[in-house]
């Protein structure tokens, strides 16, 4: 790699950094994925937040994903340790992690097998490796490192030894906290980004970390250093054709967007327990909620939160509960209650690999069912499922406003692909209406029961505590309107009946979904949640070959959209294609009688008796476009 | 009687309530049931402190005690088993104008409700938690309970209890920042008023157990005491719960205990010779997590508005 050196440094010295003029090793790029890699607590996270960042700053799409290891601090240079981010960035929109990475760069040879069992390699990705490990004084790590770096290139990557360190270590003693910037540099250069905005957010987050100036001088100077030698050694950079927006745009993950949400809807009560992947969205709560007259309740368990959070929605200020799967599974049995004594609530489920602790820090869309049913007897609810990070923010309006209007529980479904992944949108116009109304405290009405279904649409108004006249108590128990105990046997068909006669109304409010591409064809592709962008980007490649295949997401689940047995009568054969386990035909003792559905397929089935196939993985990670897109296509072959 | 003195130079309140005004459905506890006499001493208690009944909320979790708030009128939550104190909370944190009780039973605290109750009792948010504690699991009929004693025969220890139970007021004075620690038995209303008021006023988490008999699994202990009163040991002080002295007359055995001696509430608490009844402990001055749950309740909605975009901007690119 250090042939053409000289050749970047002298064009730079002609165009001076971060000008557009011609460059010989320049080239055009119409997007590009990018990942760093390293041992835990090495800043790759943070270096690669701000460079993606950058790029949004400059007009890129960008969609970046964190690899984070199950454990704080996993032995250094292990395979499982893997800590980092991927970093996709184009001239057009990204919805979605993508594919092969372009570029790694890896702060040691051992975590790069991580990536390679995640399929993440393809022949010809550039693998950036840090050189220090050749000179090690322990003769079984320069081994180790000789023997990967042989592997890697029989694999047919293109091998690079960058030293990382020993240019880190020019700078500071400590070159494992500053080699991230370093690296932040270096891929400046590649990717020929202004150094302006590295060195403004840079500043932004060590200030926000309460870091002095020689902090941010330190880091300042390893990015130009990074820069520098990048712009020396590199024989080959790229440049990523942007786009400048129109509109001011934010760029957040999805647990920040549920966050910011929540306090958009006006929700002031917000009570967790600390799990993973949602704590991040309580931690970002922890740190402005007050700002907006809000309160964080870290309870003493997952039932204690859903609790709180449910005594703070009787008493007038609608709360908000931010778990993942064994959470939902605690508070299942207060769910319940919401829906027995018709209290308003948001829960959030930032969904992780399940049963039981699973998958803590990957990617599942596997609580579907439970959210819907998870619950002993008849428990409608609303659940819906944002499918990109903005609607993680709208969601939450939605979810409020719904939960008060419905008198009902709300679960928002995400997961821990958005919870983590960043992108920019459009920053959305801040509104009062948003807001939750003030507690109402006016005199209840004499003679209006507890529960004055409505008994067209089941709805009700919801007393407060403090309102004159009111002094009803809500119960568990089945109950007639007066929220009497229910000991006439009609009292309790009633009951339900109004219960589930809301999801109704509900329902008609709703509109039919669109399909993405032509409205009839040979094969519809149903997704729901944080898969669409991926979904949507392989019906694309597919349909550029003339396929008729189109595909359709779903973000009410309980209530479903209406239309759907319509819309699927439009196409030959339906799919799901889902981030949960399904058998599949092919293997051992399973057919059509035995088959068990992925999550979505089987509620599609149930609800439209069409005859819904599906395809779904539990890899722990997104479904990367490529791997749906040979699904689909073996779907479609197999049709012929 | 209230408003006959013309004399009063007082203001008149606009609105009085009268006990009536205060009784919910009819209760269906048990002919005998403990229950009903401490039902009987809340209401006089909403009554004397005139207690708005749209102010007043009654939450419960799952037993026989746990019916309370359906026989008040006030607002109620009659919940899950086990539940009452994270729902009690969760109304506290941005209601400081509601007076919140909390009834429950020796099962759905000191068991399935265990948790919330350690932690409950250290958020310290001003309530009152009234344990009210029979020794048994009466509404599934006759379980053993984490208080009933050892050797008691039940449906699920037909030879025995195993083990010794749980001692509620040990355990709560175990608890930091317990704030008020109190006992007294059902079959006594003068002390039971006494002592539920004392709790009411006091600003904190007041937990208050009463000895309750039940009619139906009676607990020889209880009847004991309540046949040889001079097991009772009247825990007096001015700091503690005042009584008049008819009502301490009552108490053949008296004691004076300072409220605020941690060390000799934990002795009392052990003793085995007499069962205490009064204030075992109280600290006005522990911290109180309500002080901190409604922070920026005051907040206008442009407030929370402009909050909301200083925090987008924060994250515009």
């Amino acid at each position: 790699m250090r042939t053409q050196a000289g050749t970047c440094a002298e064009a730079a010295a002609v165009s001076g950094p971060g000008r557009r003029e011609p460059d010989a090793c320049l080239r055009t790029a119409p997007a590009q994925i990018v990942e760093i890699v390293s041992d835990s607590g090495e800043g790759a996270q943070t270096a690669g937040q701000l460079f993606g960042t950058v790029c949004a700053k400059m007009g890129n799409g960008v969609w970046t994903v964190e690899i984070i290891p199950a454990e704080i601090e996993p032995p250094a240079r292990s395979r499982e340790g893997a800590s980092g981010i991927r970093i996709r960035f184009g001239t057009e929109p990204v919805t979605n992690m993508g594919n092969k990475a372009d570029v790694v760069v890896a702060f040691n040879e051992q975590v790069l097998y991580s990536r390679i069992d995640q399929d993440a390699l393809r022949p010809g990705t550039v693998l950036f490796i840090d050189d220090k490990w050749a000179a090690s004084s322990d003769a079984r790590t320069r081994e180790d490192y000789g023997k990967a770096l042989q592997d890697f290139r029989e694999r047919g990557y293109d091998v690079r030894e960058i030293p990382i360190e020993e240019q880190t270590r020019k700078h500071t003693e400590t070159p494992q906290r500053g080699k991230n910037m370093w690296v932040l540099g270096l891929l400046s250069a590649l990717y020929n980004r202004d150094l302006a905005p590295a060195m403004d957010e840079v500043r932004l987050l060590f200030e926000r970390r309460r870091k002095g100036e020689a902090v941010i001088e330190l880091n300042h100077q390893l990015i130009r250093s990074g820069y520098t030698w990048g712009m020396e050694h590199l024989d080959q950079r790229f440049d990523i054709p942007a786009r400048p927006h129109r509109e001011s745009m934010v760029v957040m993950n999805g647990n920040a967007a549920v966050a910011m949400g929540c306090i958009a809807a006006g929700i002031e009560v917000c009570s967790m327990y600390p799990i993973t992947p949602a704590t991040s969205a309580s931690h970002y709560m922890a740190g402005v909620f007050h700002t907006a007259g809000g309160f964080l309740h870290q309870a003493e368990d997952e039932i204690g939160a859903i609790g709180f959070a449910l005594g703070a929605s009787y008493a007038g200020k609608t709360a908000v509960t931010i778990t993942s799967g064994p959470g939902m599974a605690l508070k299942t049995e207060l769910i319940g209650l919401a829906v027995m004594a018709e209290i308003p609530i948001v829960i959030v489920d930032v969904q992780r690999g399940g049963p039981a602790t699973g998958l803590p820090t990957k990617v599942e869309q596997g609580d579907l069912l439970s959210s819907l049913f998870g619950q002993p007897g008849d428990v409608p609810k609303v659940v819906i499922a944002p499918s990109s990070i903005e609607e993680c923010f709208q969601f939450m309006i939605t979810a409020r406003k719904l939960a008060e209007t419905f008198r009902t529980p709300v679960i928002v479904l995400t997961d821990a692909n958005l919870a983590t992944g960043q992108t920019p949108f459009a920053k959305p116009k801040a509104s009062e209406e948003w807001l939750s109304p003030p507690v109402d405290q006016s005199p209840w009405k004499k003679g209006v029961p507890a529960y004055a279904w409505d008994s067209e649409t089941g709805l009700s108004a919801r007393p407060i505590p403090g309102q004159p006249d009111g002094a009803f108590v809500l119960t568990g128990l089945a109950h007639d309107e007066h929220s009497h105990v229910a000991y006439a046997s009609a009292k309790n068909q009633q009951a339900m009946r109004m219960r589930s006669r809301k999801m109704a109304a509900l329902q008609k409010t709703l509109k039919p979904p669109k399909v993405h591409g032509d409205e009839d064809g040979d094969l519809l592709v149903v997704g729901w949640g944080s898969t669409r962008g991926a979904i949507e980007e392989a019906v694309d490649e597919i349909r550029r070959d003339g396929q008729r295949v189109s595909s359709l997401h779903i973000r009410f689940l309980a209530p479903i959209e209406p239309g759907l047995r319509e819309i699927f009568g439009r196409f030959r054969r339906v799919m799901t294609v889902e981030i949960n386990y399904s058998d599949e035909l092919t293997d051992p003792l399973i057919d059509a009688d035995s088959r068990r559905y992925a999550q979505l397929a089987w509620l599609l089935r149930a609800h439209t008796l069409v005859d819904v196939d599906c395809w779904s993985r539990v890899p722990g990670q997104p479904l990367p476009p490529h791997l749906i897109e040979t699904a689909i296509r073996e779907r479609l072959e197999g049709e012929r | 009687m209230y408003g006959l003195k013309t004399d009063w130079p007082a203001e008149i309140p606009p609105r009085y309530f009268t006990l009536q005004e205060y009784e919910g459905s009819l209760p269906r506890w048990c002919p005998g049931c403990g229950d009903h006499g401490v039902l009987t001493a809340v209401q006089r208690l909403c009554r004397d402190e005139q207690l708005e009944p749209e102010k007043t909320v009654f939450v419960s979790g799952i037993g026989c005690a746990s019916r309370f708030p359906h026989y008040m009128k006030a607002y109620g939550f009659h919940g899950l088993h086990g539940r009452a104190l994270p729902v009690a909370c969760g109304i506290r944190a941005r209601r400081p104008d509601l007076h919140v009780f909390v009834a429950t039973g020796d099962g759905d605290c000191c068991s399935i409700g265990a948790a919330h109750w350690v932690h409950a009792v250290r958020y310290n948010m001003n309530m009152v938690l009234m344990l009210l504690d029979n020794n048994v699991y009466g509404l599934t009929k006759n379980q053993t309970s984490p208080t009933s004693l050892k050797g008691r025969k039940t449906n699920t220890h037909p030879r025995g209890a195993w083990l010794e139970p749980i001692d509620p007021i040990q355990t709560t004075l175990g608890i930091q920042n317990a704030s008020f620690v109190a006992q007294t038995v059902d079959w006594n209303p003068p002390h039971v008023l006494a002592t539920l008021k004392a709790a009411h006023r006091h600003p904190g988490m007041s937990f208050v157990r009463i000895l309750q008999r039940c009619p139906h699994y009676p607990n020889q202990d209880f009847v004991e005491l309540q046949n040889n009163p001079a097991k009772l040991l009247l825990l007096t002080h001015a700091d503690g719960i005042e009584v008049d002295d008819a009502v301490k007359r009552m108490f053949k055995n008296r004691q004076e205990h300072d409220p605020s001696d941690l060390d000799g509430a934990r002795r009392l608490a052990d003793r085995e010779d007499a069962v205490p009844v009064g204030l075992f402990y109280r600290n006005d001055s522990a911290d109180r997590y309500d002080r901190n749950t409604v922070e920026g309740l005051a907040t206008s909605r442009r407030d929370k508005i402009a909050a909301l975009e200083a925090e987008l901007s924060r994250y515009e690119i």
